[in-house]
């Protein structure tokens, strides 16, 4: 079992489908970080050394913002949102669709998350 | 789809001539427009422009975050303030 940034990642997967549990990378992403350190992207985990996990993991930090550092970044837009009073924060606030759909019946998904 | 860059903002020729005539005499009063499609760009920054919600003029004043929104967005045109509560008493 081995941490990447973060996250936990079966050691009995490939690594491009492994990288994927990251947030913020997705099927692409993972190929391309293969593809720059010179790994397989077929290969499994657990197969890999601890050099070439430590390479991952500096591509990583470097060059995509993954978790917490994504979460926050989404929050921050959200707030700028609110802080102007657009049309969109006043929806974020009141939890409604941003984006003119139907609210007398459905708009269940985004009603959800508020409620948490 | 969003609007070609060789295009520029929309911004309806009037308020873009009434913006630039105060910018010139480097004066401020308050703009009214029934204009809400209109790009705002930083030029606007510091104007209080009056947006039409369809019934009266919401006087906004236009701060440098807001570059890039439309002003329709900070004049909500429905006021929704909740359902009524009903009242059961008075039906009986």
């Amino acid at each position: 079992m081995s941490y990447i940034s973060g996250a936990r990642l079966v050691a009995d997967e490939q690594v491009r489908i492994a990288l994927t549990k990251i947030d913020g990378i997705g099927p692409k992403k993972a190929i391309q970080v293969c593809y720059r350190l010179g790994i397989s992207g077929n290969i499994k985990i657990k197969e890999l050394t601890k050099y070439q996990i430590d390479q991952i993991e500096q591509m990583i930090g470097q060059d995509h913002v993954v978790h917490w550092e994504l979460k926050r970044g989404e929050r921050a837009d959200i707030e700028r949102l609110i802080s102007i009073s657009c049309y969109r924060g006043i929806r974020h606030q009141d939890g409604l669709p941003l984006r003119g759909q139907r609210t007398h019946t459905n708009a269940r998904t985004f009603r959800k998350q508020i409620r948490k | 789809m969003t609007r070609s860059l060789k295009k520029n903002p929309f911004v309806a020729n009037h308020l873009l001539r009434k913006i630039n005539t105060l910018n010139t005499k480097a004066e401020k009063e308050i703009i009214v427009t029934w204009s809400r499609a209109s790009t705002i760009i930083p030029t606007m920054i510091g104007h209080t422009i009056a947006i039409h919600n369809g019934k009266e003029h919401l006087p906004i004043y236009i701060t440098d975050r807001m570059v890039g929104h439309k002003l329709g967005e900070f004049a909500p045109t429905l006021n929704f303030r909740g359902h009524a509560k009903n009242d059961n008493r008075s039906r009986r």
